[in-house]
């Protein structure tokens, strides 16, 4: 087994160990725009759907990456916007 | 055209990004512009990636990239506040679909073993984010019905659809090709597989389920990014599988449950609960505003009812009329409360109530006794004084917002029936509990007619 692998499992550690501290400490009153803005940053996916749907593979790689581009970016784009609107609501006291 | 390392480059931007995002999402104060930085972050990798050498054919890229765009800003800007929970299981699905479809993409790369782990786990974990979110949005649509479904087999059916995954998967690791049926066996599979999880999962849970499906759909991003030699996904991904955890978590804790028991008991549809019966003291809007108006600390206790009446104006309304009158408001809000983490919250939010108002479970309990009226519109389970008394109650143990401590207790209610997990409460039945039977906003609106005149 080449090396890249590895490499790429210490990322996904390190990334993991990086979420559970960021997200602890959220307050429940945001619970649902972080799971929004969390579930925009999952679509994420778009890069390899992009990757995919424009690359010189055979067979149904292309047709199937341009589907996955298609959920990806309603993903990434209702995600981010819906996040937006509902942030745009929590006011403080006499804003 | 950039070359690779100045992609990734970018792609550690965007990750920072993400992070500094998330980080900015956990204070009400600058979550906005973290969701921006976050949305900055998207762009840049989206962009790089478009700019990269990978990218040869343009022209169905950018359909794709249209009519999601439409698609997703349609759905953001028309969906009801109301409806946030079903619109965020669709997003869920979405995103593993395109985790899927992108690790399927990935078979007519190269053939080697390791693609194909990951691709069969990518397919596996995209799909049964995809089944099971679109099944979760028909429970919270109420399209499917949305109580817990459980029979006798299931546990029976589940292993033979482990079983067979796990034979699936071997066979197609020895012997990866695009056209394999064995691939089509674990897709199917794994769809059938999101069906049968999300299945004995019922009302009062959903909001378990959307932040586990929130979950794998992260982690279907980071199996794809394996599958591809991806870092951005694998960061970006694991980030997001964190979060979801962390909240599957929070919500289990509030319910007093573990997760596998959420996942496999199939709540409500056994329920053992003694019987309560006794006498309620209904009461009608007039003599409720006049305990109101002599109050000088009123909590509001919301549930998934003040979301399907739609009283979340109406209750900001009499609120701000409490706070005219001398009165201390606040809103007391149970982590479960609502169809999806911190629902309540974010109508109430809709309806221009402060977030400062908004206290949560603990703070409230503490000082319960000093609250002259609570009054509970809509919720039922959260505020079920079973939970600390009846042992043989399913939701005995579950943490609950003690409205029975308050002075006096106001409950809105449709009728008599039992909540969503069909468990009886006690609390209806209670010395200083006052039912304001009826539609809840109608209710809420009597009283702010009361104090208008």
């Amino acid at each position: 087994m080449e090396l890249a692998p590895v490499y790429l499992a210490f990322i996904l550690m390190l990334a993991i160990f990086l979420g559970f501290e960021l997200i602890s400490k959220v307050p429940a009153t945001l619970h649902t725009p972080l799971m929004s803005g969390a579930n925009a940053i999952s679509g994420i996916a778009i890069v390899g759907a992009l990757l995919a749907a424009g690359s010189k593979m055979p067979g149904l790689a292309p047709i199937l990456g341009a589907v996955a581009v298609t959920f990806a970016t309603i993903n990434v784009v209702g995600g981010y916007l819906v996040t937006d609107r509902m942030l745009g609501m929590f006011k403080k006291k006499g804003d | 055209m950039m070359d690779s390392v100045a992609v990734n480059l970018a792609y550690i931007v965007a990750a920072a990004l993400f992070v500094f995002g998330l980080k900015m999402l956990g204070s009400p104060a600058t979550a906005r512009r973290g969701n921006a930085l976050s949305a900055a972050g998207m762009l840049i990798a989206v962009v790089v990636t478009l700019l990269s050498k990978g990218i040869f054919e343009w022209h169905w890229i950018a359909v794709a990239m249209l009519v999601g765009a439409v698609i997703g800003a349609l759905a953001a800007r028309l969906v009801a506040m109301t409806s946030m929970p079903e619109m965020v299981a669709l997003f869920n699905g979405t995103g593993g679909a395109a985790s899927l479809l992108v690790g399927w993409a990935a078979l007519y790369g190269d053939g080697s073993t390791f693609t194909a782990i990951t691709v069969t786990l990518s397919v596996l974990i995209g799909g049964v984010t995809l089944s099971g979110s679109i099944l979760a949005w028909g429970k919270l649509s109420e399209a499917f019905g949305s109580r817990a479904v459980v029979f006798g087999a299931q546990r029976f059916v589940n292993g033979l659809i482990l079983v067979g995954l796990l034979a699936a998967g071997v066979l197609f690791v020895l012997q990866p090709a695009p056209d394999s049926p064995v691939f089509f066996v674990i897709l199917g599979l794994a769809l059938l597989l999101g069906v049968m999880a999300v299945l004995p999962i019922g009302g009062a849970d959903m909001p378990v389920v959307i932040s586990l499906l929130n979950s794998y759909s992260g982690l279907a991003a980071c199996a794809a990014g394996f599958a591809i030699n991806n870092n951005i996904l694998i960061v970006s991904g694991s980030l997001v599988g964190a979060a979801g955890i962390i909240l599957t978590n929070i919500m289990c804790k509030a319910m007093n449950r573990s997760l596998a028991n959420v996942l496999f008991s199939g709540f409500g549809a056994v329920a053992t609960a003694s019987k309560v019966e006794g006498e309620v003291k209904p009461i009608n809007a007039e003599d409720a505003y006049l305990i109101l108006e002599a109050a000088s600390s009123v909590t509001f206790v919301p549930g998934y009812g003040m979301a399907v009446a739609q009283a979340q104006h109406a209750v900001h309304e009499l609120g701000e009329l409490l706070e005219g009158n001398g009165c201390e408001v606040t809103f007391a809000i149970h982590p479960v409360a609502g169809r999806m983490p911190g629902h309540m919250n974010v109508l109430l939010a809709e309806a221009s109530v402060p977030y400062d108002q908004l206290v949560e479970m603990e703070d409230i309990n503490r000082r319960m006794e000093t609250v002259d009226v609570a009054v509970v519109i809509g919720a039922n389970d959260v505020v079920n004084p079973a939970a600390r008394q009846d042992e043989g109650s399913p939701i005995y143990g579950m943490p609950i917002i003690n409205v029975d401590h308050a002075r006096t207790v106001f409950v809105l209610k449709r009728s008599m029936a039992s909540g969503f997990a069909g468990v009886d409460n006690p609390l209806f039945f209670g010395d200083n509990t006052r039912m304001l039977f009826g539609d809840a906003k109608a209710s809420i609106m009597g009283m702010v007619a009361q104090f208008k005149d």
